[in-house]
């Protein structure tokens, strides 16, 4: 199978790979996927407590290129944005940006869980509540 | 011309990628092998079935001939070699043709679960006619003991079919063994030898095989040719036909012959009989040291057998890095993984889940598989390529970094998707 060159170029070139210290309340984490099923992602977002934006994201992914190249990209579009604003991310997005083939829309829903994951892990930091499960996942 | 042999020299030297290391899956066909074709597909093109002029005779000479050195390389006579399409169809003959002719004997087949699909699901579609199969469980190295074939037989046993080498790990079975445990029995033995044949000695008498399959095109021949061995002696075995037609083949597999499929495939068959030792001992040195280099990476294991296996291969694990991802950052090579995302199914490879590998070395896995043409060159790329691969992959792994610091993977509450 072929991969879309935005793939490749944030399979070659992964953005914001690395750990947030996971310790801090205004470090969110989400950590998505099993081992067996051969996706791992590990998604983190740091926010600045007055504005409510994210300042930095970081990823470590253990899967195949397109989880790889997903979760990369869903830290370049976390960064600068509101905690607000990132939920809106859809995966349908991800699947567009990467030209993601219908075999590995899972990717990119995992990527969508590791991004609520993470903001809820924040917020649960801050002592607001997790935002509900949303299982509408196209 | 000092000069020109220099050029000739260094262009020798300069290495073609991508690198092929999936042997297992296919082979190169030996320009030696395409040269014997050729004629038979433009001047001796005749029907080999023709019996009535000299383009018929042309082209049975050459069927005849390539029987003769295919039944060489494997201690058969000429008469007990049916040309099929390949080995799945090899396969799927011994299989159904033995059911349906020694139905009255009994409906009990044993095998293995690390057969090929070509077996497995032979036998699946058996079961749907009747047959009760018995699937044997390897242990952790991928190998069947006798004790287990013995204790499986049954009064209504009529066939075990065991393969010979596995295409994902190499593994050996130890087939001489368990077919004089058939015989014993008055069972008849089937292998699938697709792997081996061509790359290990295999001889049919002293193996005590009573029916086996086989394919060119894992040995240097070209595709759509393939192997039934169905002796003839001791005891003459019979397999109802699958197809109905012109009687070909001993009336057991219709159809008119493959004539330049058969020639190539006859000539792979001597140039593997003559070279198979110059061949082995080149490529175990090349697979064994790809194989030690690999393994001095940290969690880094071998799977199935290191001493029962054939030459060419190996299949290695890098624990927390995923299959498909590693054979993304080494597109300069190709090999093949146990990984769910490079099959159809999304399932891991279902020969490694049966050694007891976790899920998630399964999906770390690498097959190696190496031929006549691969050179050392190639094979210390391959080193270098998948160590950085490796290294780079697993400072992106969060289960690499959970494993540094100590934590169980094992005691982690991970979410399914």
């Amino acid at each position: 199978m072929a991969y879309s060159e935005k793939v490749i170029d944030h399979y070659s070139n992964p953005r914001n790979v690395g750990t947030l210290d996971k310790g801090s309340p205004n470090v969110g984490t989400g950590l998505v996927g099993a081992p067996e099923c051969g996706d791992v992602m590990r998604l983190q977002i740091q926010v600045n407590p007055e504005t409510g934006v994210i300042e930095d994201a970081r990823f470590k992914t253990f899967g195949c290129g397109s989880a790889i190249a997903s979760s990369s990209l869903a830290t370049e579009w976390l960064k600068g944005k509101s905690v607000d604003q990132a939920l809106t991310i859809d995966n349908m997005d991800i699947v567009e940006e990467l030209a993601l083939p219908p075999v590995k829309i899972h990717c990119s829903v995992l990527a969508e869980d590791a991004i609520r994951a993470a903001i809820n892990d924040y917020r649960v930091k801050q002592g607001l509540e997790p935002i509900a499960e949303e299982k509408s996942h196209h | 011309m000092v000069l020109l042999l220099q050029i000739r020299i260094n262009l020798n030297k300069i290495m073609k990628l991508p690198v092929y290391l999936d042997n297992n899956a296919t082979t190169k066909v030996d320009p030696r092998v395409l040269d014997a074709m050729i004629p038979y597909f433009t001047e001796d093109f005749g029907n080999a079935a023709s019996r009535n002029h000299p383009f018929g005779w042309k082209a049975e000479e050459g069927v005849d001939y390539a029987r003769e050195q295919i039944a060489a390389l494997i201690g058969a006579n000429e008469k007990e070699i049916i040309f099929t399409s390949g080995a799945t169809e090899s396969n799927n003959l011994a299989l159904k043709g033995v059911f349906e002719m020694y139905a009255e004997k009994g409906r009990h087949i044993i095998t293995a679960v690390t057969e090929h699909k070509a077996i497995l699901d032979t036998c699946k579609h058996l079961e749907k006619q009747g047959a009760e199969i018995t699937y044997l469980h390897p242990a952790e190295n991928g190998l069947l003991t006798i004790a287990q074939v013995e204790e499986a037989i049954r009064p209504d046993t009529i066939l075990v079919t065991i393969m010979f080498g596995n295409n994902e790990i190499g593994v050996l079975q130890p087939i001489r063994e368990i077919a004089a445990l058939c015989k014993k029995h008055g069972v008849l033995f089937h292998s699938d030898a697709t792997q081996a044949v061509g790359k290990i000695p295999v001889d049919v008498v002293a193996d005590n095989i009573d029916l086996m399959s086989f394919t060119a095109h894992k040995m240097y021949g070209p595709k759509g040719i393939g192997v039934l061995y169905v002796r003839r002696k001791n005891p003459r075995v019979k397999v109802t036909a699958q197809m109905d037609g012109g009687g070909h083949e001993r009336g057991m597999r219709s159809g008119t012959l493959n004539v330049p499929g058969i020639v190539g495939l006859g000539k792979a068959a001597e140039l593997a009989r003559i070279e198979m030792d110059s061949d082995t001992q080149r490529i175990i040195k090349m697979r064994d040291r790809l194989e030690n280099a690999l393994l001095t990476m940290e969690e880094s294991y071998l799977n199935g057998s290191k001493e029962h296996r054939l030459p060419h291969t190996t299949n290695i694990s890098f624990k927390y890095v995923e299959g498909e991802g590693l054979m993304m950052a080494i597109k300069d090579i190709a090999v093949s993984s146990g990984s769910a995302c490079t099959s159809a199914s999304l399932e891991p490879s279902y020969v490694l889940k049966s050694l007891g590998l976790d899920d998630e070395l399964a999906h770390s896995s690498l097959r190696f598989g190496l031929s006549r043409y691969t050179t050392d060159e190639e094979i210390d790329f391959t080193i270098k390529c998948v160590t950085d691969a490796v290294n780079r992959l697993r400072e992106m792994s969060p289960l690499w970094e959970m494993f540094k610091e100590g934590i169980d993977l094992k005691s982690v509450q991970w979410t399914e998707h």
